[in-house]
C-alpha cells in the first residue's frame, strides 16, 4: 500500500472520530471559559450517546432518513439538562468542581446502564437502523489528492464540527456574550462591578457544555458503534478535554487537537492493516491514543494555564 | 452544648445526611421506573446480610473498597486527585498474578513477594503521573485518568501474549494465595480470604504515616499550602511524587487482592473493575481518614455486593445502586448547601 493510499484511508476516518471530540472540547471551552472546571464531559457525552440511540430506535418510524439528526437534538437538549447538575453543585453549592464532574461521569453511566437494562432487558441496546450517513461532496471529491482525502465518504456530522468551532470561535471573541464569558472566567469580581451576573453567565456556559457533550456523544454513538453500553464512550469525554487543554482553552486550538486525538485513534483502528504498523498489537494499539495524549500534554503545549478563575467559585464580597 | 449544632456534629451529619439522600433519590427513581422500592431496598438488605455465605462475600467486597478508599484519601490529604486508582489496581493485580503463578517459592516467601508486586505496580503506575505534575505542572487528573485506559489495554494485551491468544492467566500457586480454608467455611464457603487483614493493616500504616512520621507531615503541609512548605524548605517535587507513589501502591495492593485472594488469576476486561472510582466515593465520604475509609468501604463494599441480589429477588437492575453511589458522592461534593441548612435548622432552634 502506497503511502497516499495510507492517507486516503486514514483521513477520512480520523475525521469521524474527530467530530464527537470536536464538539465535546467545545463544550469544555465554554464550560471552563466561564470558570466552570468541567470533567463531567465524559458523563454528559455518555447521556448524550445514550438518548441518540434511544430516540433513533424508538422514532426511525416517524422520522426516517431524518431520524439521526434529530436524535442529535434530543441528546443535546437531555444532556444539556443533566448538565444543570454540575451548574447547580459547582456554582450555587460551591462544591468541588473536580468531584462533581467525577459523580456526574459515575451517575451517567449508572443512569443510561440502569435505563438500558430496564427498557432492552440486556447489558446494550439493539443497533439502530439508521445512521448518521455519509457522503461525497459533489464537485470537490473530484480534486485530485484532496478530494479523495478529505471529501469522500464523510459525514454530515464531521461538516457539522467544523462550523461548529468557527461559531463557537465567532460567539466567544466577536460577541459581547463571549466578552461576559471570559471576563467571568478570568476576574468574576472586576466583572460583576461592572454589572455582569456571574452566576447566570457561568449557569449559561455550563449548559451549553452540556448540550454539545451531548451532541458529541449521540454523534460517536450514531457513527461509530451504533449502539449504545457500558463501554460506547470509553473515555471520549476525558480525551475531549484533553484536547481542550492541548488546545489552550481556544475553539480553534481545541477543533485542531481533537483531529490529532481522532487520527491517534484511527491509528489504532486502521492499523492491523497499515505495514509497519501491523506488527504491533492490537491491544497496544488501543491505548496508543491515551499515550498520544499523555505525550502532547507533556511535551508540546509547554505550560498549560487556564483560565485564571477556572475552578473557583464565585462568593460575592470575598476578595 | 451551645446553641448552635457543634462544627464537629455537622462534620458527621452532612456525610449521614449524604447517604441518606442518596438512598431516597435512589427509591424515587426505583419508584418512577415502575419498581417497588421497598421490594428493592429489602432485595438489597438481604443481599449483603442474607445468611453467612452473603456476608463472607460482602466483607471480600469491602476488602478492595478500603484499600482503594486509602488510595484516594491518601492523595486527597496531601493536596492531589488520584483518579487512577482504577489503573494501578489493574496492573497490581496483574503484577501480582504474574508473580503469584511464575514463581515457586515456599509461602513465607512468595505470598508477600506477590502481594508487594502489586504494591510495586501499582506505585509504579502512580510514579509517572507524579513525575509529570512535579517537573511540568500537567494535572494528575488528566494524566491518571489517561493511565487508566492504558492499564486496562496494556495489561488486556499482556493476558493475551501470556496466555497465547486466550482471555485469562494461569491461576496462581497455592504458595502465594491469600485464600482461607479458615474464613471460608466460617462463612458456608464464600470466597472471603485473608485480604481483609492486610487491608486493616494498611489503615493503620496510613494513619502512621499521616500522623506519627516527619514525612507525613511534610506530605500534608506541602497538600495544605504549597507556598509556605516551599518556604520551610520542603521538597515539592519530591513530596508530590512520593505521595502519588504511596497512593498507588495501596491502589495496587487492591488489585493484589482481588488477583491472590478472590480470583486467583486474571482475564481481560471490557471495561473498569469500577472499585478504583468507587474507592472516590469511600474515601470522600470518610473525610479522607484511615478511620472514616473504613466506613466508607463497609457502606459502598456491601451495597455493591448486596446490589447484586436485586435482579433475582426484585427483578431491579443493580445498576441503581451505582445510580445511589454517585447521588452519595454528589450530595458530599455539595457539602456546603448541607452545612448551610444544618446551620439555620440550629440556629432557629436556639432562638426559641
Amino acid at each position: 500500500m502506497g503511502f497516499l493510499d495510507i492517507l486516503y484511508f486514514m483521513v477520512p476516518v480520523s475525521i469521524a472520530y474527530a467530530a464527537p471530540l470536536i464538539f465535546t472540547a467545545l463544550g469544555g471551552v465554554f464550560s471552563e471559559r466561564s470558570g466552570v472546571v468541567n470533567i463531567a464531559l465524559e458523563g454528559l457525552m455518555v447521556m448524550g450517546a445514550f438518548i441518540g440511540i434511544l430516540f433513533n430506535l424508538f422514532f426511525y418510524d416517524t422520522f426516517g432518513d431524518w431520524t439521526p439528526w434529530i436524535a442529535l437534538i434530543a441528546a443535546m437538549v437531555v444532556s444539556g439538562v443533566f448538565a444543570i447538575l454540575h451548574a447547580v453543585a459547582s456554582i450555587s453549592f460551591r462544591a468541588d468542581q473536580v468531584v462533581s464532574g467525577v459523580a456526574i461521569n459515575m451517575l451517567g453511566l449508572a443512569i443510561a446502564l440502569f435505563l438500558t437494562k430496564m427498557i432492552f432487558d440486556k447489558g446494550q441496546t439493539d443497533f439502530i437502523k439508521k445512521a448518521i450517513p455519509n457522503f461525497d461532496v459533489p464537485f470537490l471529491s473530484d480534486i485530485p489528492v484532496i478530494g479523495p482525502m478529505l471529501f469522500t465518504g464523510i459525514y454530515g456530522s464531521s461538516i457539522l464540527a467544523i462550523v461548529a468551532a468557527i461559531i463557537t470561535w465567532y460567539v466567544i471573541y466577536k460577541t459581547p456574550f463571549g466578552l461576559r464569558l471570559r471576563s467571568v472566567g478570568e476576574h468574576p469580581m472586576a466583572a460583576d462591578t461592572m454589572g455582569v451576573n456571574v452566576n447566570k453567565i457561568r449557569y449559561i456556559a455550563v449548559i451549553i457544555s452540556g448540550a454539545l457533550a451531548g451532541i458529541g456523544g449521540a454523534i460517536y454513538s450514531q457513527t461509530m458503534t451504533r449502539d449504545f453500553g457500558h463501554a460506547t464512550i470509553n473515555g471520549q469525554g476525558f480525551m475531549a478535554l484533553a484536547a481542550m487543554i492541548f488546545g489552550k482553552w481556544h475553539p480553534i486550538g481545541a477543533m485542531g487537537a481533537a483531529i490529532f486525538f481522532g487520527f491517534a485513534q484511527a491509528l489504532a483502528v486502521v492499523g492491523p492493516s497499515i505495514p509497519l504498523i501491523k506488527e504491533i498489537p492490537t491491544g497496544y494499539l488501543h491505548a496508543l491514543p491515551y499515550v498520544v495524549t499523555i505525550l502532547a500534554l507533556a511535551g508540546f503545549i509547554g505550560k498549560a494555564t487556564g483560565p485564571k478563575a477556572n475552578g473557583k467559585p464565585y462568593i460575592k464580597g470575598s476578595r | 452544648m451551645s446553641a448552635n449544632m457543634s462544627n464537629r456534629m455537622i462534620n458527621l451529619l452532612v456525610p449521614a445526611i449524604a447517604v441518606i439522600l442518596g438512598l431516597l433519590v435512589g427509591a424515587i427513581v426505583m419508584l418512577l421506573s415502575g419498581y417497588d422500592p421497598v421490594a428493592g431496598y429489602i432485595a438489597l438488605w438481604h443481599g449483603i446480610f442474607g445468611d453467612s455465605y452473603a456476608i463472607g462475600e460482602t466483607i471480600r467486597q469491602i476488602t478492595p473498597y478500603i484499600l482503594a478508599g486509602l488510595a484516594v484519601a491518601f492523595a486527597f490529604r496531601t493536596g492531589l486527585f488520584n483518579i487512577g486508582v482504577e489503573g494501578q489496581l489493574i496492573v497490581g493485580w496483574f503484577a501480582s498474578v504474574y508473580v503469584g503463578a511464575a514463581f515457586d517459592l515456599p509461602k513465607f516467601i512468595h505470598l508477600p513477594l506477590a502481594i508487594l508486586a502489586g504494591a510495586a505496580a501499582g506505585a509504579l503506575w502512580a510514579f509517572l503521573p507524579g513525575l509529570l505534575k512535579a517537573k511540568m505542572k500537567i494535572h494528575e487528573v488528566i494524566v491518571t485518568i489517561m493511565m487508566n485506559y492504558i492499564a486496562l489495554h496494556v495489561v488486556n494485551a499482556l493476558i493475551k501474549t501470556w496466555s497465547g491468544g486466550g482471555d485469562k492467566t494461569d491461576r496462581i500457586l497455592e504458595s502465594a494465595s491469600l485464600r482461607s480454608e479458615f474464613l471460608s467455611s466460617l462463612t458456608d464457603y464464600s470466597r472471603l480470604h485473608y485480604g481483609i487483614l492486610v487491608a486493616l493493616l494498611m489503615v493503620v500504616v496510613m494513619w502512621f504515616i499521616l500522623e506519627k512520621t516527619t514525612t507525613g507531615f511534610e506530605l500534608k503541609a506541602v497538600g495544605f499550602n504549597e507556598h509556605a512548605s516551599e518556604y520551610a524548605g520542603m521538597k515539592i517535587g519530591k513530596n508530590i511524587i512520593l505521595s502519588m507513589v504511596i497512593s498507588g501502591a495501596f491502589a495496587g495492593l487492591a488489585g493484589a487482592m482481588e488477583g491472590l485472594g478472590t480470583f486467583g488469576n486474571m482475564y481481560t476486561r471490557g471495561g473498569f473493575t469500577g472499585i478504583g472510582f468507587d474507592g472516590i466515593a469511600v474515601a470522600l465520604l470518610g473525610a479522607n481518614t484511615p478511620i472514616g475509609v473504613i466506613f466508607g468501604a463497609v457502606l459502598f463494599g456491601s451495597l455493591k455486593y448486596g446490589s447484586l441480589n436485586m435482579p433475582n429477588a426484585a427483578q431491579i437492575p443493580e445498576e441503581v445502586v451505582q445510580i445511589v453511589i454517585a447521588l452519595v458522592i454528589f450530595f458530599v461534593a455539595c457539602g456546603y448547601a448541607i452545612r448551610l441548612f444544618l446551620t439555620k435548622i440550629s440556629k432557629n432552634k436556639g432562638a426559641k
